[in-house]
């Protein structure tokens, strides 16, 4: 078999044209044996009818009239057009009357009155055809037979039989109709989805699978794994930057590190030297870990999905838990966390990580909102509904970001602060991103005039309450 | 001192900790695998199980899954370098008492396994009176005092004294504060949990010769009589 033919015969299309046939054929099959089997007994029974009537017409013929009376009744009725077969004979067998030139000479001889299928022909030299008889004995030692051609049976199973060899070759051109459209249209889609997957694990991750635009199963199949692609293409992204991350800003701590072990190993003159090397070395570390756990929890929150993990929240009652935890931190250094909570319904979230992103924007305010002109540090932490959205927004009165750098600073490692003097790792904003982007939301940076404003958003809990009376201006200092 | 037994494939990091572990007074066995961790700890009586997530033969959590369906209850602490929220409770709900992500510092173990060690067993008496020299915490009436004046605490710094107490004479980390006071596991970049921290002190320790809450430098937070590592004094109460 050749290749090309057994690929065919593998098809999907191909089979289920052959399956459509045979079921087609099988059916149509049924319906005419069932359909000629039927009309062929009613047939039969009629003509019986028919035989038996003419019967009774010449018996009573020959009751009234003898013999003589039924080769006349026979001749006239055998000149009838359409008129059925008759055969009269004597003891010897000489034909009498009747119309039917040849036959099976056992047919005259069981006289029995029974109804028999015979071959016969009507005159000399014409063809012999079949017909349903039944033969009497006739007292006086003649025998007669009456019988009715079976010719418009024939007919009809040949007009049925014309039918059916139409209907197959009906069937079987709709079969291969079937088949040209399913392997055109629809094996073709799927060629072209195998293609473009093909490419995709050939490393090509933007690649998407092509769509005909009509929304059918094949669109929708392919717009799911197109979503898929999209989120797979996302983590990948993700590692990736993980990855940079980690050639770029880990190598240069790590090397540090190196270093002075390297220098502590070569110059050291005592113990005291040794311990000091030692306790930087476990504080670089220490810093190291911090970064690496930071990497991976944004790489982890990134990875998660969206419907996993998250209920519903009071935002308002992490907004002051955080502002309980952080209130102190600020008043030890003369400034003051203010709260600014408006009722609102819960969030969609998880407590943990919604905490975790109010820790980081509180801890960023703290880092880097001092002002210069030694104005005491303030930060207001706001909770607001807009529609279906509960914003939870962080505003200090420091120097701000400006506008061109407000897009970049979330980005991994970005530090706006070139010296890099400052502590922290960049890290911060990042995860404050993710975590938003997890929950469906965005982290937005404004001008808070001054300072700074970072506004997250997230979605309220579907059929969650409206919270408590507000407090606005609840300060904590 | 305590019996405590190390699960832990990592030979090099499993000797390290039971070195640890002898210098400071307690006794430790090791075993390397989930295997050999498993019938170990259902023979031999231990006071604190460490163990690893992930091992060789039977992973860390079905270690204490077999062992608390057999109505061990040895207090449980979880190594793992999974060390995501999701992951803690994962390990919590498998049975685990507390759960410390790698790599971890040694003093937060050890504050770890000796909180676990002499956390009040359940069902038996519980405490409802602690005291430290003449500091006394009575937290059915919610009062504090020491040497018999009243010190008026809000109701975190209250929680927060409580589980320093809870803790008497044992080293307690920021981590272990911020999990058990405020519930929240994360690592906060500030010095937030000190400042909580001096509040206290302020309150308790400022007006008396005696400093009782003490700073143990890189690890965390004690509550001690003097320099000696002896626990609290407690009232206990059948209930």
């Amino acid at each position: 078999m050749t290749a090309p033919l057994a690929r065919l015969l593998r098809t999907t299309a191909f089979k289920l044209s052959l399956l459509y046939l045979a079921v087609f054929t099988g059916l149509s099959g049924f319906l005419l044996f069932s359909v000629s089997h039927n009309t062929d007994s009613l047939m039969t029974e009629q003509v019986v009818q028919t035989v038996d009537a003419e019967i009774q017409g010449l018996s009573d013929q020959y009751a009234r009239g003898g013999a003589r009376a039924l080769v006349s009744a026979i001749d006239s009725r055998a000149r009838r057009p359409d008129a059925s077969l008759y055969l009269f004979v004597d003891f010897a067998g000489n034909v009498l009357a009747g119309n039917i030139s040849r036959l099976p000479t056992t047919v005259l001889e069981e006289a029995d009155g029974g109804v028999r299928r015979v071959k016969y022909a009507r005159g000399e030299g014409e063809m012999e055809r079949e017909a349903v008889v039944r033969t009497f004995e006739v007292p006086g030692g003649f025998r007669l037979l009456v019988g009715r051609d079976l010719g418009e049976q024939a007919r009809f199973r040949d007009i049925l039989a014309g039918a059916l060899r139409v209907w197959l070759v009906v069937v079987i051109l709709m079969a291969v109709v079937t088949w040209a459209f399913v392997s055109r249209r629809v094996l073709k889609r799927i060629d072209a989805m195998a293609a473009s997957s093909r490419q995709i694990m050939d490393g090509n991750l933007s690649q998407r699978l092509p769509l005909a635009g009509n929304g059918d199963e094949f669109d929708r199949l392919a717009v799911s794994l197109n979503a898929m692609l999209d989120r797979i293409e996302l983590l990948m992204q993700g590692l990736r930057d993980v990855t940079d991350n980690i050639a770029h800003d880990l190598k240069t701590p790590l090397t540090r590190l190196r270093s002075r072990l390297e220098t502590t190993l070569r110059e050291a003159r005592g113990e005291a030297d040794l311990r000091e090397a030692l306790e930087a070395t476990i504080e670089d570390s220490e810093g190291l870990i911090r970064i690496f756990d930071a990497l991976l929890r944004i790489a982890r929150v990134e990875a998660m999905s969206p419907d996993r993990g998250l209920e519903p929240v009071d935002v308002r009652a992490i907004a002051e838990e955080m502002a309980e935890l952080y209130g102190p931190v600020l008043e030890d250094e003369g400034g003051r966390l203010s709260l600014d909570l408006a009722p609102v319904p819960k969030a969609l979230g998880n407590r943990e990580l919604i905490a975790q992103a109010l820790v980081n924007l509180i801890e960023n305010a703290l880092k880097y909102a001092r002002t210069d002109d030694g104005q005491p540090l303030s930060i207001t932490v706001m909770v607001r509904q807009e529609k279906d959205r509960i914003l939870l927004s962080v505003a200090d009165n420091g120097p701000g970001i400006m506008a061109k750098d407000r897009d970049r600073v979330v980005d991994r490692f970005v530090r706006l602060e070139q010296s890099r003097s400052e502590p922290g790792y960049g890290l911060g904003l990042s995860l404050v991103r993710a975590i938003a982007r997890l929950h469906g939301g965005t982290l937005v940076l404004a001008d808070a005039q001054p300072g700074l404003l970072a506004r997250l958003d997230l979605v309220a809990a579907p059929d969650a309450k409206t919270g408590g009376e507000g407090r606005n201006g609840d300060d904590r200092s | 001192m305590m019996r405590i037994l190390i699960i832990e494939d990592d030979k090099q990091a499993s000797a390290y900790l039971a070195k640890g572990l002898k210098e400071v007074g307690h006794m430790a066995d090791q075993a390397a695998d989930g295997d050999e961790g498993l019938s170990m700890a259902l023979d031999g009586a231990y006071d604190v199980l460490i163990v690893d997530r992930m091992l060789p033969r039977r992973d860390g959590l079905s270690v204490i899954q077999a062992l608390r369906k057999s109505g061990n209850h040895t207090p449980v602490l979880i190594l793992s370098a999974l060390g995501q929220v999701d992951d803690r409770v994962t390990g919590l709900r498998a049975g685990g008492d507390d759960y410390l992500p790698k790599p971890y510092a040694f003093t937060e173990l050890l504050a770890r396994v000796e909180a676990l060690g002499r956390r009040p067993k359940s069902g038996g008496d519980v405490e409802t009176v602690y005291r430290v020299a003449d500091l006394e915490l009575d937290r059915l009436a919610h009062r504090c005092t020491r040497a018999g004046r009243d010190i008026p605490l809000q109701p975190r710094e209250f929680r927060l004294l409580e589980y320093l107490m809870q803790h008497a004479g044992q080293v307690v980390t920021r981590t272990m504060l911020l999990e058990n006071v405020w519930e929240y596991h994360f690592d906060p970049q500030t010095n937030v949990i000190d400042v909580h921290i001096s509040r206290l002190r302020s309150k308790i320790d400022k007006d008396f010769d005696t400093p009782l809450l003490q700073t143990v430098r890189g690890a965390g937070y004690t509550i001690r009589t003097g320099s000696g590592r002896e626990g609290a004094d407690r009232d206990s109460t059948a209930g």
